[in-house]
């Protein structure tokens, strides 16, 4: 089968780049570290905090603190198994080896997003796991209502972050171009536009800020988000789905 | 075999190919003659499927490219040499190639044992000579043990010692019977490996033909006489009725003409001769006639573009 060919080869191509190992394991290491240290110093601060913050404190979230820096190695991966193609010429070598360009994207990106899928989980239960380990006396526990939901959507959510970055760079085929975009965009744009009061309304649907809603357990403060954890995760894939079937049609139309 | 119709390329208003239609045929090695920037690369893409024709047809055995089920196994390309992933191993390159077309991986140990790179099978590429970078491509063109290959300028930066490996390897591989179509800007190079020639300028296919007949017709002879008695020799020359040129200098040609003939009658009249030597017009000088209107457009930016032009290290994007 030709799927099953394209497959293996891809899976060959991305065990055989250091790019690939340097990557995820940035993204395991940064996302658990530092949402080991947030959750000790959180622990640490928790007689100090305002009573409005410790009544709507979020054990799990605050595991999940070093996503928001770990979640730039996904981006980074991702970019990296599409634009590699592009920036060493080899895009040429896989498309005379796969003609069918349906076929080479989808089996480059299921390989991919396996990958990712697997680091992803790997990096939310530990980071869920050593971070309550932190957080002593005011952890939660998996078995609690709502977070193993949060800790699978972590990992879903990572992966995501990394597929959205694969579709960027099939548009785009530059990785400098798609870091340059990417990683401003989910680190601060992002942020920034779902925080300010004018902009929070339209800045919830973004991918990220929709995607993350999935690993809250508890409701914060005033919250009137209008979708749910999974309504959040559901944005998130529709934005994925997008920029992906953008990335395809404009490689079917090209010229590589 | 492959066989082009009409196939065109247009870049906005700039033609890159214009109406190209030959067949490469099996068993001999075609050479794809042209100077740098007039189509050849971006031909050899659409063979590929990789660029799309604006007008006409590439078929590969009678298929589109994109319809044949494990390309690898009908055709081999050498496009770029340096095409490849700088981090990944030579051994990796291509495995990851032979299985995305079910080709055993133990084909990957004998295309590198052909090229000769088993020792740096595990070396990463990016530490890899040009030289060792052209062996790579020719070991993933023969991956597949394709019926036809294609090569884009394989002896561009090569050293002599790879140059003649690579003359040697083309001739033997269409001896196998294997259709051989390879890029050249070089006419010299293309003299010692190919057998028939496809010659195109500015895009247009401007010769197709059996190299044995390119030469027959392309290559002038000619004798080339230097006297101190020019005047005497002319007249003697003039009254046996050979007609003579006046080239440069106070030289004199003689087109067509046998040097003996020419001897004997100078010998007969007591002229002294300084020189008397045939000639043969290269067939680098019959290549650049036949391709002198592609020329032309590049000596409107003066003589420094056409020097350009006909560079010998430089290959068309």
């Amino acid at each position: 089968m030709a799927a099953v060919q394209v497959i293996r080869s891809e899976w060959t191509k991305i065990r055989s780049v250091a790019s690939t190992v340097w990557t995820l394991s940035l993204a395991v290491v940064v996302t658990v570290a530092l949402g080991m240290l947030i959750s000790a110093l959180t622990n640490s601060q928790y007689e100090n905090m305002p009573v409005r913050e410790r009544l709507s404190f979020d054990p799990t979230v605050t595991s999940f603190a070093g996503m928001t820096l770990g979640q730039l190695a996904m981006i980074v991966f991702g970019v990296l198994v599409v634009s590699n193609e592009y920036s060493t010429g080899m895009i040429r070598v896989s498309l005379a080896a796969v003609p069918r360009r349906g076929t080479f994207l989808c089996g480059k990106v299921a390989v991919a997003t396996a990958l990712a899928l697997a680091v992803g989980m790997v990096t939310a239960f530990a980071a869920f796991f050593l971070g309550q380990a932190m957080l002593g006396s005011h952890r939660t526990a998996l078995g609690d209502p709502g977070v193993l939901r949060a800790v699978i959507g972590g990992g879903l959510y990572m992966t995501l972050i990394a597929v959205f970055s694969m579709g960027v760079a099939v548009m785009l085929r530059s990785p400098m171009l798609s870091l340059g975009i990417l990683m401003p965009f989910f680190f601060l744009v992002s942020n920034i536009l779902g925080n300010v009061e004018a902009t929070k309304k339209v800045g919830r649907y973004l991918p990220d800020q929709a995607g993350r809603r999935i690993m809250q357990v508890l409701p914060r403060a005033g919250d009137d988000t209008p979708y749910g954890p999974w309504g959040g995760l559901g944005i998130m894939v529709l934005w994925v789905v997008a920029v992906l079937l953008v990335g395809y049609a404009l490689l079917r139309k090209r010229d590589a | 075999m492959i066989e082009l119709e009409g196939l065109t390329k247009r870049y906005g208003d700039k033609v890159a190919v214009d109406r190209l239609t030959f067949t490469v045929r099996p068993g001999v090695v075609t050479g794809f003659l042209g100077p740098n920037g007039a189509g050849k690369s971006t031909t050899m893409r659409m063979i590929l499927g990789l660029d799309h024709p604006t007008a006409g047809d590439v078929r590969i055995d009678g298929t589109h490219y994109a319809r044949l089920r494990d390309p690898l196994t009908y055709i081999g390309a050498l496009l770029d040499a340096k095409a490849v992933h700088g981090g990944r191993s030579a051994y990796h390159h291509l495995l990851c190639l032979a299985q995305s077309n079910g080709i055993p991986g133990s084909r990957v140990a004998e295309v590198l044992e052909t090229v000769g790179l088993t020792s740096v099978a595990r070396k990463k590429t990016k530490g890899f000579s040009y030289g060792m970078g052209q062996r790579l491509g020719i070991a993933a063109a023969l991956l597949g043990n394709p019926r036809i290959v294609m090569f884009d300028e394989p002896v561009n930066g090569l050293d002599p010692e790879g140059i003649h490996w690579i003359r040697n390897l083309m001739k033997s591989l269409a001896a196998q019977g294997r259709t051989v179509f390879v890029s050249s800007h070089l006419m010299s190079e293309m003299a010692l490996t190919a057998d028939h020639l496809v010659v195109i300028g500015q895009g247009r296919l401007l010769a197709d033909t059996s190299m044995a007949d390119f030469i027959r017709t392309n290559a002038r002879s000619y004798v080339r006489i230097r006297s101190p008695q020019r005047e005497r020799l002319l007249d003697v020359l003039h009254q046996a009725g050979i007609t003579v040129v006046e080239a440069g200098g106070e030289a004199l040609e003689v087109e067509g003409g046998k040097a003996e003939q020419i001897g004997e009658l100078a010998a007969r009249h007591g002229l002294v001769l300084h020189e008397l030597s045939p000639r043969q017009a290269s067939l680098e000088e019959a290549f650049m006639q036949l391709t002198a209107e592609a020329v032309e457009y590049h000596a409107h930016a003066g003589p420094a573009a056409v020097a350009h032009g006909w560079g010998a290290g430089g290959k068309e994007a």
